[in-house]
């Protein structure tokens, strides 16, 4: 549990003028569940969006495993990394989206085995056997040839996670994973969750689910107007949270 | 009563069920062109739909250019300029040789077509979530790849139903290029007639203009319903797809493309 598998230093991203990050840093050592919690436009989603290059950030830097995200050091300056570069540097980091965004014209099975086959140059016999790992995993052994459209959101949600999962990622991010769900399947996508941090992948959670940052979180880290405002154990966290803005919060939203 | 009458049903008769050794060449012709020019015209609008979305700001501007040119004027014009400027040759595939008068109308047809393909094509491509671009950046898919194996393949769902009827439409407009000098299904009407000053003939060959789209309209369907497959689980009977693409209607605002 020493090996940081994520770092991001004094990150800043505006959307035009509007600021979004103002310098964000936050170390992710492997094996470790963060929840990143925090109202509204606080910049929760863009700071994990950054992450894997989805959004350019404007200063600061992010390494995954060691390497720079989205740009290249050319004589002490950052330049915008090749396509190739990012596209690579990406099949590191499993992302998962709060509206799922699985590929609709392909079954589970398919959409799990897409990205090692043409990604990776994975076999389809050798893809295929981890994608029906997988999908046993997330509990839709028997949704192998189902099309999303006829997947229950939280089915669509737990593809979505092995699709990620399928790439071996050195670092998973959730994006508000349940927010697009009825509330009586949160569940089952919850505990597929509750279950990876449990095995020890390295997962960076965006979430108002303060249940599932209470029991599965190694740290949970609290963001306010873009910036970081406390970072602790979820004990300490919800017990004796520090800042009057992360009281003020939790107050509303427990 | 007297129109009925004049009506000489002998000479339509003979030449919907006895065509000559002519007609069909011209029938092929016709056939020939349509659908070499649409399959060019999709490759080219497809081409020009993908520079528009460029980050290279010149190709973003060529791809305008040439919507704008081509969308702008006459086919008949850009016949007539392609058939003046260039003299195509005749190009021999062997089992036919293609005469240069069919290349011009090919050549005029494709580009014409491009540019209105390429808005078809667009609006394809922009009915398509984004999140399914992230997705499948996030998974380490290039642009390239992403295009081809995610975004087109839902796009082509959108695209079908308007290309359709572009070919619907190009099948009738290679009567153009009788206009210079092109041996196809209106020229052969054309030249019937004015050997003989018998107007049946063209009755006759509306006849055969619509054997040829109403074909298309059953090919369109399988293609459609075949595209349709894998986003619905359920299937709709031929039935049904067929009373779909029989009203224009519903073939325009089609509902079931959608979920």
């Amino acid at each position: 549990m020493s090996e940081v598998v994520m770092r991001a230093t004094e990150v800043h991203k505006s959307f035009g003028r509007l600021e979004v990050l103002k310098g964000v840093s936050l170390e992710v050592k492997k094996g470790e569940t963060i929840c990143l919690i925090g109202p509204s436009g606080s910049g929760k989603t863009t700071f994990i969006r950054c992450i894997n290059h989805l959004e350019k950030i404007d200063s600061g830097r992010i390494e995954v495993n060691g390497h720079l995200i989205g740009y290249r050091e050319r004589s002490g300056k950052l330049v915008e990394d090749s396509e190739r570069n990012i596209a690579r540097h990406r099949t590191q980091i499993g992302m998962v989206f709060q509206r799922f965004n699985l590929f609709p014209h392909m079954t589970a099975l398919e959409n799990v085995i897409e990205a090692p086959m043409r990604v990776q140059g994975t076999s389809k016999a050798h893809a295929t056997d981890y994608a029906r790992a997988l999908l046993s995993r997330v509990g839709l052994g028997d949704k192998l040839d189902t099309y999303p459209g006829k997947l229950s959101g939280g089915q669509q949600q737990r593809v979505a996670i092995a699709r990620a999962l399928a790439m071996g990622p050195a670092l998973m991010l959730f994006d508000e994973p349940t927010s697009a769900l009825d509330p009586e399947v949160t569940g089952e996508v919850l505990s597929v969750m509750e279950e990876l941090a449990h095995a020890g992948i390295t997962m960076i959670v965006v979430t108002h689910e303060m249940g599932f940052a209470r029991k599965a979180a190694d740290r949970v880290v609290m963001m306010d107007d873009g910036m970081i405002i406390e970072d602790g154990t979820p004990e300490h966290f919800f017990v004796a949270p520090e800042h009057e803005r992360t009281k003020q919060f939790l107050s509303k939203i427990l | 009563m007297h129109v009925l009458v004049a009506v000489d049903w002998h000479v339509i008769w003979l030449r919907i069920f006895h065509p000559d050794h002519v007609f069909a060449r011209a029938l092929w012709a016709t056939v020939f062109m349509s659908v070499v020019s649409q399959a060019a015209g999709v490759g080219l609008g497809l081409v020009a739909a993908l520079m528009r979305m460029s980050r290279f700001a010149p190709l973003r501007w060529l791809s305008g250019a040439y919507v704008w040119v081509f969308r702008g004027t006459p086919l008949l014009v850009q016949i007539f300029f392609i058939y003046t400027t260039f003299n195509l040759p005749i190009v021999n595939l062997g089992v036919w040789k293609v005469p240069s008068e069919i290349l011009t109308g090919i050549v005029a047809l494709s580009v014409n077509e491009g540019a209105y393909m390429r808005e078809i094509i667009r609006a394809g491509i922009d009915s398509i979530d984004r999140g399914q671009m992230e997705a499948a950046k996030s998974l380490g898919m290039r642009y390239g790849q992403a295009m081809r194996r995610i975004i087109l393949p839902q796009a082509a769902r959108v695209i079908v139903p308007p290309l359709g009827n572009e070919f619907n439409n190009m099948m009738k407009t290679t009567s153009l290029v009788y206009t210079v000098g092109a041996y196809e299904l209106f020229a052969d009407a054309e030249q019937k007639y004015s050997q003989t000053f018998i107007s049946d003939y063209f009755i006759a060959v509306a006849f055969w203009y619509l054997v040829l789209t109403t074909a298309w309209t059953f090919i369109q369907v399988l293609i459609e319903r075949r595209l349709a497959r894998s986003e619905r689980g359920d299937q709709l009977s031929y039935r049904e797809l067929l009373l779909m693409a029989w009203n224009p209607m519903t073939t325009l605002g089609r509902g079931a493309w959608r979920r």
